[in-house]
């Protein structure tokens, strides 16, 4: 981020999309992990995931706010959230997969975390003031939701065989998912070179030191890399996407403007 | 509340100040109501001014924190009854509110309520897997105390057991 990568101010578009992808990331999974409340596997992972799912709810709040401004369209967080249609989003695709299993569960969250950790870590020195901000308070509630989801890989990678084999199948299933974190398309790289995203080879960097070192206590064997073409950042989504959307948008598709 | 044509401006203007933090230290935190948000550590600034406006911040505990627009409701609510007219309340996200900013009365409170306070000051190196710190039981001061969820009944809070004298109790995080 030195001041000769500053120059080229980027296009207000590219921004909005940009803040947009930060925030439907943490709305989607928030929503995933809403979908555990009263279902958890036992009653202190119930409150567990709500809480992390809480802590997301609020960076997609301050996120889409933002986003709102930038576009400048009079849209606020909640029509961004419930009033775009499926292509609209831009999430990465590994958060709106199906919970699963309990392992498959925090096996994503894991590798969401681990990212996010590294992602808002560098934001807060973005050049965006207003990104840099939000970074800074998220970067501590994703540090304690790191420390849980990798605590839980560590004890069922390293458990019984049954909890082992499970989670090593649920790694493997999400592994090529995570490839479009680190690939940066033209919008990425528009950020990046005016210092708003942070560098994306030193994110990757920083996610597979997590993710070896955890794997590694865990005793569970790293995926090998894929291609992959789908990013869930341009709006191409798998078809799990529809029907969680159909839920967070129930209401607000039933009866427009509905508020109480 | 004219400051500009009082005889003193620069001391009419620590008055109203003063009274408006009495008023903010009377604000209970939703969420744990034996805490104002002053012990909370979460009024970042509570000035007039030069328009005659008194300028409330805030800092957010947590990201999603529910209680945060009810603090913001109360501390409004609060300040009309106390005579101030006049408000904006400001959402403040940097610095982040960090758990270190409890005061001393405020922890001094949560251990009489029942709440563990948060064991250590918040460092900023980057530690993910430090060992807990020893969380004492506010009941019986035993140390003998063991995490049963990182998790508790609101974000700030995990919950904990104390194999003393066997209580369950919840436990303020380090945030």
């Amino acid at each position: 981020m030195s001041a000769a990568t500053q120059t080229a101010a980027p296009a207000a578009q590219s921004r909005f999309l940009y803040v947009l992808r930060l925030a439907d990331a943490s709305l989607i999974l928030a929503q995933r992990l809403g979908e555990l409340v009263g279902h958890g596997p036992a009653l202190e992972e119930d409150l567990g995931l709500a809480n992390v799912g809480l802590d997301l709810l609020g960076q997609a709040r301050l996120l889409l706010t933002y986003a709102g401004e930038i576009e400048g369209k009079g849209r606020d967080e909640d029509a961004l959230a419930f009033l775009r249609e499926h292509r609209d989003f831009l999430n990465p695709i590994l958060v709106e997969q199906p919970n699963g299993d309990f392992g498959q569960t925090l096996v994503r969250q894991f590798l969401i975390d681990a990212w996010q950790l590294e992602l808002y870590e560098r934001l807060t020195q973005s050049t965006d003031a207003r990104l840099a901000e939000v970074a800074a308070k998220a970067v501590k509630e994703t540090r304690y939701h790191l420390r849980y989801s990798s605590s839980w890989v560590v004890r069922l990678g390293d458990g019984t065989q049954e909890s082992h084999d499970r989670v090593q199948q649920a790694l493997d299933q999400l592994w090529p998912y995570t490839r479009e974190l680190f690939d940066a398309d033209e919008i990425d790289n528009e950020m990046i070179r005016a210092g708003i995203a942070p560098d994306f080879s030193a994110v990757r960097q920083g996610w597979d030191a997590t993710v070896n070192a955890v794997l590694a206590e865990a005793t569970l064997q790293r995926p090998a890399d894929k291609p992959y073409l789908w990013y869930g950042k341009r709006g191409d989504h798998s078809e799990h996407l529809g029907r969680l959307l159909a839920e967070m948008q129930y209401m607000q598709r039933t009866y427009p403007g509905a508020s109480w | 509340m004219d400051v500009s044509t009082a005889k003193d401006p620069i001391l009419m203007r620590a008055r109203i100040e003063c009274r408006v933090w009495e008023v903010l230290q009377r604000v209970p935190d939703p969420e744990i109501p034996v805490l104002s948000i002053a012990d909370l550590g979460i009024v970042r600034y509570a000035r007039l001014d030069d328009e005659g406006v008194v300028q409330v911040g805030l800092s957010p505990t947590y990201s999603g924190c529910p209680a945060t627009a009810v603090i913001r409701e109360s501390v409004i609510a609060a300040l009309r009854k106390a005579g101030f007219e006049r408000l904006s309340v400001q959402d403040v996200l940097s610095p982040a509110w960090t758990s270190d900013w409890i005061t001393a009365e405020g922890r001094r409170k949560l251990r009489e309520y029942g709440i563990a306070p948060p064991a250590e000051s918040v460092s900023s190196v980057r530690e993910i897997w430090r060992p807990a710190p020893a969380v004492e039981c506010p009941r019986c001061g035993s140390h003998d105390t063991e995490k049963i969820s990182e998790f508790g009944s609101t974000p700030c809070k995990a919950h904990y057991r104390c194999t003393r004298c066997l209580e369950p109790f919840d436990y303020f995080k380090c945030h």
